[in-house]
C-alpha cells in the first residue's frame, strides 16, 4: 500500500543551497529513484538528477541517502520505515552542478593518467593467448560500473580536497592493479602505483569496498595486493640496503 | 565548489558503535596483557606441563627452568622487565602492522575516518606515505617472525600432553590445541602470506601448487577479521585458564590421566 513519505532533498548549485522538505507518495516495490522522479513530476519540475538504466548498471544515479553513498535506483524504499525522513544529497566529494548532479570529471582525469594496456612487443592483436586462471583476478575488477561511489566515500579526498592532485582513488588504483595482474601486460606499474597514483595515501580502511554496488573487494583484492607488490619493490630492507651500498636506482 | 552541506555526516544509523566496540575490546585486551606481562608468575603448570603462549618461548635466566623449552640463552632481566619482553615486540608488531588491525585502529582510535562518510577531525592527512606509518610496509617481516613463534606454540601444545605423571589429556591440552589452531588460521590468512605464497605471481598457470595455496589462503583471508579477533581473545582465555590452574584457583579438568 502507498503512503506519504517524508523527504529532505538538497537543492542548489555552486552558489549555495540547502535541504528542502517534501512529502511524496511512496508505493510498494519502489526504489528511491522512483520517488525522486515522482517529486520531479509533481512538485519540483526543475529538480536535477542524473540517471539512465534504473537497473544498477550504468553508474549514473550515484548520490547519498541518509548520509551513505548509494545508487538511487538500487536503494529500495522497503529498507526504510514509513515514518522515517529520508535525506538525499549529492555526492560530497565532487563539485556540484545542480541539485543531485555533480561534476565527476575528476575521475576521467585520473583515468587518463594511467598508461593503457601494454602487450609484449612481439605479439600482434589477435595473437594474445591467456589462460582463464591467469585473467580471473583482473576480471573481478571489470565488473566496475564506474558509479564513483568508492571515490566519493574515500576519506583521502572526501575530507581532504588537497589530496586530489596526488591520489587516483580506489577506482583507479584498482585499474592499476587490474593491469599489473594482467598476464600479458608489461607496463611495470608497481612503483608508479605508489609514486604517481598515491597508493600510500590509502590507509586500507575499506570504505570503498563497503559502498561498491558491484561488491568488488577493492581493498582486499586490489589495494592490499598492490601494497604488497610495492613493499616488494620499494620497502624491502635488503633491497634498500643494496641500493644504498651500490648506489643503484630502483 | 562542492555542495554546501555543513553537517559532518548525515548518517542516521549507529555508525559510532563499531569504533566504540573496537576501542573497548582492544583496550581491555591490552590492559589484560600488560597485567599478565608484569605479573611474571603463574605461566607454567609444572604438573601438566602447560605453558601459556604469552610466555613462550621463555628464554631468560629467571624463567622456571622446566618452562624454558629452548634453553635460557638470555640473562636475568633487570627491574620490572619480564621474559615476555623478548617476544612482545614481534607479536605486537605483527598485530599492529596487520592490515586488519590497521583498519581497526585507524578508524576507531585515530578516527581517520571514524566510519565511512563521516568526516575525520584531522586538518591534514598523509596516510601511510611518511614515517612512522610508512613502516607498515614491513608487515611481512613480522609475519615471518610470528610464524616462527607459532611453531614454538605448536611445540608447546604437543609436549603438554606429557606431564610429570606421563601421558595425559586435560582441558588445558584441548585449550592449547584450539589456541594454536586459531593462531595458525590467523597467521595463514594474513595478506602478506597470501601475497608471498602466490598472490605476487603474474601467471598462476605456470605455478599450479602455489596457485592452489593462493586459493586456499584467499578463502581464509576473507575471514581475516574474524580470525584476528577470535585468535586474540582466545590467547587471553588460554592464558587466563593456565594462570588460574597454575595459581591453584581451579584444578585442571582431566580427561585421561
Ligand atoms: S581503503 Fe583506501 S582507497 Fe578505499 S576508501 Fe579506504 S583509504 Fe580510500
Ligand atoms: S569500484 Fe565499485 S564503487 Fe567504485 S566505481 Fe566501480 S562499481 Fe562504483
Ligand atoms: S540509473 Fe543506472 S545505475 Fe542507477
Ligand atoms: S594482514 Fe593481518 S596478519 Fe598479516
Amino acid at each position: 500500500m502507498g503512503y506519504q513519505g517524508n523527504f529532505r532533498v538538497w537543492r542548489g548549485d555552486e552558489d549555495g543551497g540547502g535541504l528542502e522538505d517534501f512529502t511524496v507518495e511512496v508505493n510498494e516495490g519502489e526504489v528511491v529513484l522512483d520517488v525522486i522522479h515522482r517529486l520531479q513530476a509533481t512538485q519540483a519540475g526543475d529538480l536535477a538528477v542524473r540517471w539512465n538504466c534504473k537497473a544498477g548498471k550504468c553508474g549514473s544515479c550515484s548520490a547519498e541517502i541518509n548520509g551513505r553513498p548509494r545508487l538511487l535506483c538500487m536503494t529500495r524504499m522497503s529498507t526504510f520505515t514509513e515514518g522515517e525522513t529520508i535525506t538525499i544529497t549529492p555526492m560530497r566529494t565532487f563539485p556540484i552542478i545542480r541539485d543531485l548532479v555533480t561534476d565527476v570529471s575528476f575521475n576521467y582525469t585520473k583515468a587518463r593518467e594511467i598508461p593503457s594496456f601494454k602487450p609484449p612487443k612481439d605479439l600482434a592483436p589477435g595473437e594474445y593467448r591467456m589462460q582463464q586462471i591467469d585473467v580471473e583476478r583482473s576480471q573481478e575488477f571489470r565488473k566496475c560500473i564506474e558509479c564513483f561511489l568508492c571515490q566519493d566515500t574515500c576519506h583521502v579526498i572526501r575530507d581532504h580536497e588537497e589530496n586530489k592532485e596526488a591520489f587516483a582513488g580506489p577506482r583507479f588504483l584498482m585499474r592499476v592493479a587490474e593491469l599489473e595482474m594482467h598476464p600479458l601486460d608489461e607496463g611495470g606499474r608497481t612503483v608508479a602505483a605508489q609514486e604517481t597514483h598515491g597508493l600510500g595515501l590509502c590507509n586500507i580502511t575499506k570504505c570503498c569496498s563497503e559502498v561498491c554496488p558491484e561488491h568488488i573487494k577493492i581493498t582486499d583484492n586490489a589495494l592490499i595486493p598492490m601494497k604488497e607488490r610495492v613493499a616488494d619493490r620499494k620497502y624491502d630492507p635488503v633491497v634498500w640496503l643494496g641500493n644504498k651500498i651500490f648506489r643503484r636506482q630502483s | 565548489m562542492r555542495a554546501q552541506i555543513s553537517e559532518r555526516t548525515l548518517r542516521t544509523d549507529r555508525w559510532w558503535l563499531s569504533p566504540l566496540l573496537t576501542v573497548a575490546g582492544l583496550g581491555l585486551i591490552s590492559v589484560y596483557a600488560a597485567i599478565r606481562t608484569f605479573m611474571n608468575d603463574y605461566y607454567w603448570v609444572s604438573e601438566y606441563h602447560y605453558l601459556t603462549p604469552m610466555y613462550s618461548p621463555c628464554l631468560s635466566a629467571e624463567c622456571v627452568p622446566a618452562a624454558s623449552h629452548f634453553g635460557q640463552p638470555l640473562p636475568e632481566l633487570p627491574g620490572f622487565l619480564t621474559p615476555p619482553i623478548f617476544i612482545i615486540p614481534f607479536l605486537l608488531g605483527f598485530r599492529i602492522t596487520c592490515y586488519y588491525y590497521r583498519k581497526a585502529y585507524y578508524r576507531a582510535a585515530w578516527m581517520s575516518p571514524p566510519a565511512c562518510a563521516v568526516a575525520e577531525p584531522h586538518k591534514t592527512y598523509t596516510g601511510e606515505t611518511k614515517a612512522p606509518l610508512i613502516a607498515q610496509n614491513l608487515h611481512r617481516y613480522f609475519f615471518y617472525a610470528a610464524s616462527l613463534l607459532l611453531l614454538v606454540n605448536i611445540y608447546d601444545a604437543i609436549t603438554a600432553f606429557v606431564g610429570e605423571k606421563g601421558f595425559g589429556i586435560g582441558l588445558g591440552n584441548i585449550i592449547l590445541l584450539v589456541n594454536v589452531g586459531l593462531l595458525a588460521a590467523y597467521t595463514a590468512s594474513c595478506h602478506s602470506c597470501r601475497h608471498i605464497m602466490g598472490g605476487k605471481l603474474k601467471h598462476f598457470s605456470k605455478h599450479p601448487v602455489r596457485y592452489w595455496m593462493w586459493q586456499k589462503i584467499s578463502k581464509l583471508n576473507a575471514k581475516h577479521m574474524q580470525l584476528a579477533w577470535a585468535s586474540l581473545i582466545f590467547v587471553c582465555l588460554t592464558d587466563l585458564y593456565i594462570a588460574l590452574v597454575a595459581s591453584g584457583v581451579i584444578g585442571d579438568l582431566r580427561i585421561v590421566n
